[in-house]
């Protein structure tokens, strides 16, 4: 670590991986649990404890493996997994996996432990003990290197990119030159980017993966009808699902494009990642990602710490696990929704800031975060989670040329 | 291009576009100026809409950070507004809460 580095002070967990939040996860591991679940949670009113799940009964290895890979998400202290007893969800295999990290792990099963009611008890006092252990434990210096930021953008407008978007970019560019893993994402919302994006390829094989990855997902939104572009986006001026790729894609920065990875994979050194976020094979089970919180999940289980979120429109969601960081594109938005955004990047607009001071803003609220300030929606309260059905192939080798030899 | 306080009505994002992004909002009657010339406003746009920067053809690709955004579907005149009644994707068409409503009704649902 050199002397200029901002050191940051994080949890160490038992893979070497180190958290900027200690958080205490509630799991609901079908629908039928959720009640439960939620009551656990809402008993402490503490911004630490949060509520995640999986909705369905039917079984899911995409679904499995993103539980095992957010309940162990370095951010995570300790696990309650709440199952109500006859859905297909794994219960045993997520708890071995839990417990294999090292973190507390308590499974309730609302079937044998008396109902609703008295599982809510037994929660309650489960997760209180689970607070104190927490609260034992000592953070240990981290290294700007060890962080991993995701970048997202919902509520697009025609601002987006033109500020917020860009300013992000600038701030990924930093980070990647700090040796920072920063990843984007969405790759529905890339289409029209795939040749401009290829050639930032670190290597020709990558950037023919990154063109076939948005082609499977043109097909993959042609099929369910409908492309990655809502209502609001064209109320905010832009007309075409090019058009908002394009403003999207400068989340990216200029850096090289270092790898491209699907939901849980952990970019293995520093770089810029694409994530791949649409199925593999033929369209099924729906739309990729029903709305920005799928995509924030999918980003937490490849390890991102925090998520810095663009929106025109004035999107107000943070995340569960890991803070959101809101950067606002409109100055107009920015105007009636202040309460709910860190960042103004609207004053490009009205000629208050350049976009390197923006991006600059942007990097000292990554590190604020990190060192653990809260972030505008994880003070509110904010902890939505969204988690579906999916299948994918794993990456192939060409996938992250530069993977360090173990 | 800019206001009495120097402050853009609209941004040219790349000297290949041939739209302009509005930056303030533009209101009818309105006098801007569309590379160079003179212009009165004819319709009100909002933040981050586009007008189109020349005269352009049906079918014209219409650039934006100097890469293409869609092809007009009908001719418009410089100073005009460009959006979803005169410009489509070249990749997966756009849908409005208006459209899906359409479409429901075409289906008689």
């Amino acid at each position: 670590m050199s002397k200029s580095e901002p050191a940051l002070q994080g949890f160490l967990r038992s893979d070497g991986r180190k958290g900027i939040r200690n958080v205490v996860v509630v799991a609901y591991l079908v629908e039928c649990a959720h009640h439960v679940s939620r009551r656990i949670t809402s008993h402490f009113n503490d911004l630490d404890i949060h509520l995640i799940g999986f909705p369905g009964c039917y079984p899911n290895e995409y679904a499995s493996q993103m539980m095992q890979a957010v309940c162990t998400h370095p951010n995570v202290g300790a696990v309650l997994l709440v199952s109500l007893g006859c859905e297909s969800m794994d219960r045993d295999a997520l708890r071995e996996h839990v417990a294999a990290s090292g973190r507390p792990v308590e499974l309730l099963v609302i079937q044998e432990r008396g109902g609703t009611r008295a599982t809510i008890d037994q929660g309650t006092a489960l997760v209180d003990g689970m607070r104190q252990q927490l609260a034992q434990q000592q953070p240990v210096p981290m290294a700007l290197s060890e962080l991993i930021v995701g970048t997202i953008c919902g509520g697009s407008d025609g601002t987006s990119g033109i500020t917020a978007n860009p300013a992000v970019g600038r701030c990924f560019d930093r980070l990647v030159e700090q040796q920072v893993a920063c990843v984007f994402e969405e790759t529905g919302e890339l289409i029209g980017c795939e040749n401009i994006m290829a050639e930032r390829a670190v290597n020709a094989e990558l950037g023919e993966l990154i063109q076939q990855c948005v082609a499977k997902a043109e097909h993959y939104y042609r099929t369910m009808g409908f492309g990655s572009f809502a209502p609001g986006n064209a109320d905010g001026g832009l007309t075409t699902l090019e058009e908002k790729s394009m403003g999207a894609y400068s989340k990216s920065g200029s850096s090289p494009i270092t790898g491209l990875i699907k939901p849980g994979d952990i970019p293995p050194t520093g770089g810029l990642y694409l994530l791949d976020v649409v199925p593999d094979g033929e369209p099924r089970f729906g739309f990729p990602n029903i709305a920005d919180n799928a995509e924030i999940v999918e980003l937490i289980a490849c390890g991102c710490h925090l998520t810095l979120f663009t929106t025109g429109r004035g999107s107000v969601v943070g995340s569960a696990i890991s803070p959101v960081i809101k950067i606002c594109a409109n100055p107009e938005t920015y105007q009636r929704l202040a309460d709910d955004m860190d960042i103004n990047a609207g004053r490009i607009l009205t000629g208050e800031a350049s976009l390197d001071e923006l991006g600059d803003e942007i990097h000292r609220a990554v590190l604020a975060v990190a060192g653990g300030e809260r972030s505008v929606s994880e003070a509110l309260g904010h902890q939505e989670f969204i988690l579906t059905y999916k299948s994918f192939e794993p990456i192939g080798p060409g996938c992250l040329p530069l993977r360090p030899a173990f | 291009m800019s206001d009495a306080s120097g402050r853009p009505h609209v941004l040219l994002l790349h000297p290949s576009d041939n739209v302009l992004i509005c930056v303030q909002s533009l209101a009818v009657g309105q006098h801007i100026d569309i590379e160079g010339e003179p212009y009165v406003v004819a319709q009100n746009v909002a933040v981050g809409h586009k007008i189109a920067r020349y005269d352009m053809p049906s079918g014209e690709k219409i650039r934006r950070y100097g890469a293409p955004v869609g092809s007009l579907s009908q001719p418009v005149k410089a100073g005009e507004w460009v959006h979803m009644h005169n410009l489509q994707s070249d990749y997966l068409a756009t849908h409005t809460r208006q459209s899906v409503a359409r479409q429901r009704s075409l289906k008689g649902e």
